[in-house]
């Protein structure tokens, strides 16, 4: 009952935090304020879900491979952020400033 | 439980749709890159959900998969996006 509640708080903050990414992708005004959006998405996001999963899932090994799942994408969003921000300015693509 | 997870699922899964915008508007192939890095995730996202709501713990093998595939999938948009003409061109197919 507990881990329920539990698990359904989690998962309910982890899928705001999705809906905050999204929104931050559709409505941010350049390339590098939407991957501010996005790595919050992927970071918080799936850690909350992952988070909230675990004591819904048997055994060690289950808790273990949702833990290097959020691992592994947590390095993914990582290195994705920063070699697509490198190449954007490679190419020139110009900060938004305020006017 | 199995339905709150199923209907988080769905919610994940128009959260997607609605990322589609980004792909059609983004002005340079980087924002494009960036809906599709969301995809991604938000997809590791959805199997988790609904390997456990189905008591499925196979799945979680296909969501680990995923997230290998994700890191492969930016740095090869990556390579190419730098070896490309002009800022934020289109790339072919």
């Amino acid at each position: 009952m507990i881990a329920d509640l539990y698990t359904i708080v989690l998962v309910s903050a982890g899928c705001l935090f999705f809906l905050a990414g999204t929104l931050g992708l559709l409505r941010f005004p350049d390339v590098y304020s939407r991957l501010h959006a996005l790595t919050k998405a992927d970071n918080l996001g799936l850690g909350l879900i992952v988070l909230g999963l675990i004591p819904q899932v048997a055994g060690w090994g289950a808790v273990f491979k949702l833990l290097a799942v959020w691992a592994l994408a947590l390095l993914a969003a990582a290195s994705a952020a920063h070699v697509v921000a490198r190449a954007a300015l490679a190419h020139g693509v110009p900060a938004w400033r305020r006017r | 439980m199995s339905t709150f997870l199923l209907g988080a699922a769905l919610f994940l899964l128009v959260n997607v749709a609605v990322g589609l915008l980004r792909v059609l508007r983004g002005p340079t192939a980087a924002d494009r890159m960036l809906a599709a890095q969301l995809f991604g995730t938000t997809g590791i996202a959805i199997i988790l959900l609904l390997a456990v709501a189905g008591g499925e713990s196979a799945a979680l093998d296909v969501a680990l998969v995923f997230a290998l595939l994700a890191v492969v999938t930016v740095l090869t948009f990556v390579h190419r996006f730098q070896r490309a003409n002009g800022a934020g061109q289109e790339e072919e197919p």
